[in-house]
C-alpha cells in the first residue's frame, strides 16, 4: 500500500479539487482530508459516514475552587499566559502541560480530558473516505491527522486497497510535518505567481528534508508563463500544467470534481497528471 | 489600533488586503504604520513590498539540556512530560527537541538540578522599511512544528506603532488564534465559492467565540457572490468591501506588486474599508 500527498505550501492553488479529481480517476484506493482545520473535499466529495469517534488530543487543567488557597504557584509557573491572577484557566491558551497540577500546593488542580474534534469513515461514490473536523479554536492538529492516518491505513488493508491519497493543509507546520511524514510521494499544486513560488519551494524544502519524493503541478500555468518557466527550472519533476479554467469554480459550485464536471483542456490535463502518477508504480 | 486579517480557507487574498491596506494608510494618513506578517509558515508580504531590511533576528524557544553527570536517571521528568518530548533509555534520558512544548516541567520537577536550558531556533524575525510603513515577518526554520512562539515575537515587535495591520496565518487553530489575540477588530477574507464560504463559517464561529469585532471581504468578487452576501445577511455580519475577480489585478499580484501603486483606481475601496472598521 503507498501513499501519495497533495500540499502547496500557500493555499488556494487548487489542492482540493485535484484532490477531488484523483479521488474520481483513481480505483482501489481511500481517500483522507488531512486538512483538518479548514476540511472542504467533503463538500465535493459528499461522503455518508458510516463510523464517527471524538477526538481527545490533549488535556485541559480545572481549578476545583473548593480546594484552590489561591496563593498563584500556578499563575507564577504557566508559560502559556493560560491562568489569570485572578486564578482562572484560559482554556484556549492552556497547552494541557500540568505544570500547574504537578505544583499545586494544595493538589486543587485536576487535568482532564478535552475533545478537540471529531473525525469519521465514510462512503463516497470514489469509496472510502477518512476525515475530521478540528473543533472551533482547538489546538493538537498534528496528532488529529496522525490519527486519520492510521485509521485510513488500517481501512486500506481491510479493503484490500493499493493506494491512499491524501489532502493536506495549507502551510509548512505542525499538521503538514504529520501529513507527509512516512508517505511515499508529494505532489505540490503550484501556480505562477510570485507567493506561490515561494511558498512551493518551502514545501520543496521540507520534503527535502523528510527524504520524501516530490512532483509539481502547475495550475493556472498560462496566468504568467515567465513564471511558469521558473517554476519550471527549480529542479522539481512537473508532471502537468494545468491551464486557467473558471471549471474549477463552477465544478464545486455544482458539488463535483472538475473531472466530472467537464471534459475541457483542464480536466484532460488532471487525467494526464494521473497517468504520469500512476506509472511511478506508486 | 490593531487590525487583523484572517480566513478560514488559505488562498483567498488575506495577503492581499493586508499589504493594500497597510500602504493606503500609510500614504493617505499621518500615523505611524507597521504591517506585521504572522503567517509565519507561508509569509508573502515582503514578496509586494520589497523592504529594505533593517533587523534580523533568530528566535528560540527553550528546551531541556540534560546533565548527564548529574542525572540520576530516576524519570520524574518523563512522567511530567505531556509531550513525549523525554524518554528514559536505558537509565538515561534523551531528548527529542522538536517535541517540546517550552512548559518548564522538567526543569522544574528535576531533583537533582540536572536539567538546564538549551534553545531551539523556531524560526527567524525580519524588520525592515518599505514606502512609508514599517514590515516585520516571521519565518519559521524548515521542519519547525510550533509557530505561536514567532508570531508573538513579530507582534511584540510592531506594539509602538499607531496602526498595527496583522496578516494572520489561514485555518482556524492555535497558529490563528495567535494572530487574532488581542486584536481590536477581525477581517476575514473569502472568496465566493463553497469552499470560501465554508470556510468563512468557521472562521466566524471562532472570532464570534473568542468575542472579537469582526466583518467580512469579498476577493475575488463575481456572479457568485450571493453565497457569500445571504450568509453575511441572515447572520447579520457587516460586509466590508468587495475586490473584483478581474485580470488586471491578478497580472499585478502575480507579478508580486502593490495593486494601489499599479492600480490607483482602487483607492476609495481601501479607504471605504478602513472607515468601515474605524467606524466602529
Amino acid at each position: 500500500m503507498k501513499e501519495l500527498v497533495v500540499i502547496s505550501g500557500k493555499g488556494g492553488t487548487g489542492k482540493t479539487s485535484i484532490v477531488a479529481s484523483l479521488a474520481a480517476l483513481a480505483e482501489n484506493k481511500v481517500t483522507v482530508d488531512c486538512d483538518v482545520d479548514a476540511a472542504d473535499l467533503h463538500l465535493v466529495l459528499d461522503p455518508g459516514v458510516i463510523y464517527k469517534e471524538d477526538f481527545c488530543g490533549g488535556k485541559t487543567a480545572k481549578i476545583n475552587p473548593d480546594k484552590c488557597i489561591a496563593c498563584g504557584k500556578c499563575f507564577e509557573l504557566c508559560n502559556f499566559n493560560a491562568i489569570s491572577n485572578s486564578i482562572k484557566i484560559d482554556k484556549i491558551k492552556c497547552e494541557g502541560c500540568s505544570v500547574c497540577a504537578y505544583f499545586c500546593p494544595v493538589n486543587a488542580i485536576e487535568m482532564i480530558d478535552k475533545k478537540s474534534g471529531e473525525w469519521f469513515e465514510s462512503d463516497t461514490r470514489f469509496g472510502k473516505l477518512v476525515h475530521a473536523k478540528l473543533g472551533i479554536a482547538e489546538d493538537n492538529s498534528g496528532k488529529l491527522v496522525t490519527k486519520i492516518r492510521n485509521h485510513a491505513r488500517m481501512a486500506a488493508k481491510k479493503e484490500n486497497a493499493e493506494l491512499i491519497i491524501i489532502d493536506g493543509s495549507p502551510g509548512v507546520g505542525c499538521p503538514v510535518i504529520a501529513s507527509i511524514s512516512g508517505a511515499d510521494l508529494v505532489l505540490i499544486v503550484t501556480e505562477p505567481t510570485m507567493s506561490a513560488i515561494h511558498d512551493a519551494k518551502r514545501v520543496f524544502e521540507l520534503t527535502r528534508h523528510f527524504k520524501i519524493p516530490a512532483c509539481m503541478c502547475i495550475n493556472k500555468y498560462d496566468l504568467n508563463l515567465e513564471l511558469t518557466a521558473e517554476l519550471e527550472s527549480l529542479g522539481i519533476e512537473i508532471v502537468g500544467k494545468i491551464p486557467y479554467s473558471k471549471d474549477f469554480t463552477e465544478a464545486m459550485i455544482k458539488g463535483i470534481s472538475v473531472i466530472e464536471h467537464t471534459k475541457s483542456a483542464a480536466a484532460e490535463e488532471i487525467k494526464h497528471i494521473w497517468k504520469k502518477i500512476k506509472e511511478k508504480k506508486l | 489600533m490593531k487590525i487583523a486579517i484572517a480566513s478560514g480557507k488559505g488562498g483567498t487574498g488575506k495577503s492581499t488586503i493586508a499589504v493594500n491596506l497597510a500602504y493606503y494608510l500609510s500614504e493617505y494618513k499621518d500615523k505611524k504604520i507597521s504591517l506585521l506578517d504572522c503567517d509565519v509558515e507561508e509569509p508573502n508580504c515582503h514578496i509586494f513590498l520589497k523592504p529594505e531590511i533593517i533587523n534580523r533576528e533568530k528566535i528560540f524557544l527553550s528546551i531541556p539540556d540534560i546533565d548527564n553527570e548529574k542525572c540520576t536517571g530516576c524519570g520524574k521528568c518523563v512522567e511530567i512530560c505531556r509531550f513525549n518530548s523525554l524518554a528514559l533509555v536505558k537509565n538515561k534520558i534523551m531528548v527529542f527537541p522538536e517535541l517540546c512544548h517550552s512548559c518548564g516541567g522538567c526543569w522544574l520537577v528535576c531533583p537533582e538540578k540536572a536539567i538546564s536550558k538549551a534553545q531551539r531556533e523556531v524560526g527567524e524575525l525580519i524588520d525592515g522599511k518599505s514606502y512609508s510603513l514599517n514590515l516585520t515577518y516571521g519565518k519559521t526554520r524548515i521542519a519547525e512544528p510550533m509557530s505561536p512562539p514567532l508570531i508573538n515575537a513579530v507582534k511584540k515587535w510592531g506594539k509602538d506603532f499607531d496602526i498595527q495591520i496583522i496578516d494572520c496565518p489561514p485555518g482556524t487553530s492555535c497558529p490563528m488564534i495567535a494572530g487574532i489575540e488581542g486584536t481590536d477588530y477581525v477581517i476575514l477574507v473569502t472568496e465566493p465559492t463553497p469552499f470560501g464560504l465554508y470556510d468563512l463559517k468557521l472562521a466566524v464561529e471562532v472570532v464570534r467565540k473568542l468575542g472579537f469585532k469582526f466583518g467580512i471581504v469579498i476577493n475575488k468578487s463575481s456572479h457568485n457572490d450571493h453565497l457569500i452576501e445571504n450568509y453575511a445577511k441572515s447572520e447579520d455580519i457587516d460586509l466590508l468591501a468587495k475586490l473584483q475577480d478581474n485580470r488586471s489585478i491578478a497580472k499585478v499580484y502575480s507579478k508580486g506588486e502593490v495593486i494601489l501603486e499599479k492600480l490607483p483606481e482602487y483607492k476609495e475601496l481601501f479607504k471605504n474599508l478602513y472607515e468601515g472598521i474605524s467606524s466602529n
